[in-house]
Order: structure tokens, then C-alpha cells, then sequence
């Protein structure tokens, strides 16, 4: 992308530009379909082939498989989306933030709770 | 004629929804959060406004990455609130303007802003959140009407802060065109800090949230020094929401006074703001 063109990578951090929203294409059209409950259902019914059904790679089904949020984030993924997704799972934000962080769930919300008493 | 008698620049949190679902405003954890919002409570008790400008982002309920807008306005007699996948109960449909929202768009083209025009849009936790936060009974959300502005904030490249200042001052603009009797507000939501995804999710910087604030009255053209890009990187992934807070403060023009200003570090992953600007009279 021009704009991004060059540019220090920010650590931690991918930013959702054309590339990623290209790779991602379908996984976060998979995710969009969420939306809908019956949709949700059907993903549990069978997960493996509802990721066939939206044309996701082998890597993606194996994160999905997986419930890696930085792996999918890598593939492509949204962090909107993959919400709709892990929501699926029981997780909420500050779940998948602790995965993502690589802490406990306590050690995620202290670490916010502290940047609040600074 | 239709007159722009304040902005409130506010976060948009989902979690802010299920409190206010549950009822959780006077638990220590929320109150120090709903606290400062009762200024704007009063304040929006007391003026009654007719319309608000509510300038938000989807966040994958309304829009998929098929087709993006970078700008895109709410021309409906109502907005739905719907399953986003998770969470919220949705809410009660949000009455529209249409006619006024044709005249937005009309005087927006007119003025150069290219947007995209939708009769139909649903609407997500980005415009429901701040408006239970406004008007948190729904007698009161039923008082007043509302135009969607819906920012893309969700896929690079985004509008640059410049254009969010200009397209804010462009709208004051077709306000105050609009022939009709109304007294109009403008929201500009999300921000403050706040990262979600990456190894640095959680990422908060309060020391550029207070400067951010401290400026927006009398220098908000300070933010327009960062690209989004290094903005990302100060405010983490999502902080870069803050960009829709100058569109609210561009939109009301240099003759305001704040009114209140509340800032709390943590409502779930993200450093929360509110501030209130009244629109002095010529």
C-alpha cells in the first residue's frame, strides 16, 4: 500500500491494509456471516467444513482449528471479525487480548487496571 | 434555520453496552466512567436537541470489506440495531431524518466530500453506545432524531485526520444551510487509546490521550501532525478512532466553551474519554 509504503514496523501490531484484507478475504467473509445466528450454529455443527465452504486455506483452517487469534491476525484476519468468530468460543476481547499478549487473563486486566493509577 | 448547539466527543465500548444492559453504572469498577457523563446528561436534558449528527464506524455489522466507504451517511426514516455476533441485546430501532440527512449529503457533495448515500443501514455497538450513553432511557432516545456518519476506521487507507477537520467544518456548514428550525448536536465517537489486536493488545498511552483532550478545544489542527500511521503507533491499532472526534469538533467552529471533560483508564481494553462542547451564540 503507497501510504504504508517503507514504513517502520510498529512492533506488535499488523496493520489491516489492502494486502492483509486480500489474504484475509475469505476468512473474514466466513467471520461477516456470524452475524447471523443459524450461521453460528452451522459453523458448530461442523467447523472444518464450513471453513471449505468459505475457500479458507489450509493455514487458516489449521488457526481456526487452533483458536489462535495472532496466527489468523497473520492470515489475514480482522480483528472485528475474528471477534464474531471467538464470541463463538465464549471469547470476549479481553480473553483473546491475553492470548494475543501471551498472559493470563488476571495479568491482562492488571495490566490495564495499573495504566489507570499512573 | 438549523443551528449546531454543541458536540460531545465519547468512546464506544461494547462492554459499556452489557453495563448499561446490566445495570452495573454504580459498581466501582463503571461509576468513576458513567460519572462523567452526567454533565451531559443535564446538559442534553436541559437543550432538548432535535437531531444528532452521530459520527461513528461499523465495525462489520452494516459494511464488509466487499465495498468500503470512506464516508458514508444515513438517509432513513429509521436505523435498526442487529445481531453482531456476539454480546448485546440488540436495541430499539433509532428514528431517522431523511429529509435532513438529503440536505447533509446534498450540501457535503456540493462542498466537495464524495459520500456514499444509504437508505438502508444498520447500525452497531459504534452508534448504539453512544447513544444509550447520551440519552440512556429510551423515552428519552425516542425524543430525539439521528443521521448515521459512518467512518471507515477498519481498513487502511483511512481518511486523514486533515480530511476528518475539513469534512467536520463542511458539515457546519450545511447545518447551518438547512432551513428548517432545529436544534442539532454532533457526536464524535471512539478513540481514546486503545489496541485490540497484536502482542501489544492493551496497549493504552494516557500521556497522548490528556494532550489530545487538553488541545482539542483551542488547537484541535495539533493532531494533524500525525499520519494514521504514526498515530497506530502512539494510540495503538484502534486509538486511530480519535480521528472521528475532530469531524465533531470541526463541525461547531472556534466560538465554543467545554463544558466537562472525564477521562478513565480501564473500560475493558481501552482508555475512555468524554468531553462536552456547547456552541456559543453570535
Amino acid at each position: 500500500m503507497q501510504s504504508l509504503k517503507g514504513r517502520k514496523p510498529i512492533p506488535g501490531t499488523i496493520i489491516f491494509d489492502g494486502h492483509q484484507a486480500v489474504k484475509g478475504y475469505q476468512l473474514n467473509k466466513m467471520c461477516f456471516s456470524f452475524n447471523e445466528a443459524a450461521n453460528r450454529e452451522a459453523f458448530l455443527q461442523d467447523e472444518e467444513a464450513y471453513c471449505k465452504r468459505y475457500g479458507l486455506t489450509d493455514d487458516q483452517r489449521a488457526a481456526v482449528r487452533e483458536r489462535d487469534v495472532l496466527k489468523l491476525l497473520n492470515l489475514g484476519g480482522n480483528i472485528y471479525y475474528l471477534a464474531k468468530l471467538t464470541g463463538i468460543f465464549g471469547l470476549n476481547m479481553q480473553d483473546i487480548g491475553a492470548q494475543q499478549a501471551g498472559v493470563t487473563l488476571e495479568e491482562f486486566r492488571a495490566k490495564l487496571l495499573a495504566a489507570g493509577e499512573k | 434555520m438549523a443551528r449546531l448547539i454543541g458536540g460531545v466527543g465519547s468512546s464506544h465500548v461494547p462492554a459499556i453496552g452489557n453495563a448499561i444492559e446490566q445495570k452495573l453504572q454504580g459498581e466501582p469498577y463503571w461509576k468513576p466512567f458513567f460519572k462523567g457523563y452526567e454533565p451531559v446528561w443535564q446538559w442534553m436534558e436541559e437543550k432538548k436537541p432535535d437531531v444528532a449528527i452521530l459520527v461513528y464506524n461499523d465495525h462489520g455489522l452494516n459494511f464488509f470489506l466487499d465495498a468500503m466507504p470512506t464516508f458514508a451517511i444515513g438517509a432513513a426514516a429509521e436505523y435498526q440495531n442487529a445481531d453482531e455476533g456476539w454480546g448485546l441485546k440488540p436495541l430499539d430501532p433509532f428514528k431517522g431524518d431523511p429529509d435532513f440527512s438529503w440536505h447533509l449529503i446534498d450540501s457535503l457533495v456540493h462542498d466537495e466530500f464524495d459520500i456514499t448515500m444509504c437508505q438502508e443501514m444498520q447500525v452497531d455497538h459504534g452508534f448504539t453506545v453512544p447513544m444509550s450513553l447520551m440519552w440512556p432511557q429510551q423515552a428519552l432516545r425516542d425524543q430525539v432524531k439521528v443521521i448515521p456518519l459512518c467512518v471507515n476506521v477498519v481498513q487502511y487507507p483511512f481518511p486523514t485526520a486533515r480530511r476528518c477537520l475539513r469534512l467536520g467544518e463542511a458539515i457546519g456548514r450545511a447545518v447551518a444551510s438547512y432551513e428548517e428550525d432545529l436544534d442539532v448536536v454532533i457526536l464524535g465517537t471512539g478513540g481514546l487509546s486503545h489496541q485490540l489486536d497484536g502482542e501489544r493488545a492493551g496497549h493504552i498511552n494516557r500521556e497522548f490521550d490528556m494532550e489530545f483532550l487538553g488541545r482539542l478545544k483551542d488547537d484541535p489542527e495539533w493532531l494533524l501532525q500525525f499520519t494514521n500511521y504514526e498515530l497506530a503507533e502512539k494510540v495503538g491499532s484502534q486509538g486511530v478512532e480519535m480521528i472521528m472526534w475532530l469531524i465533531m469538533r470541526g463541525a461547531l467552529g472556534d466560538n465554543i466553551r467545554e463544558l466537562s471533560r472525564n477521562y478513565h483508564i480501564p473500560i475493558s481494553n481501552t482508555a475512555a474519554g468524554v468531553v462536552l462542547f456547547e456552541t456559543l451564540l453570535p
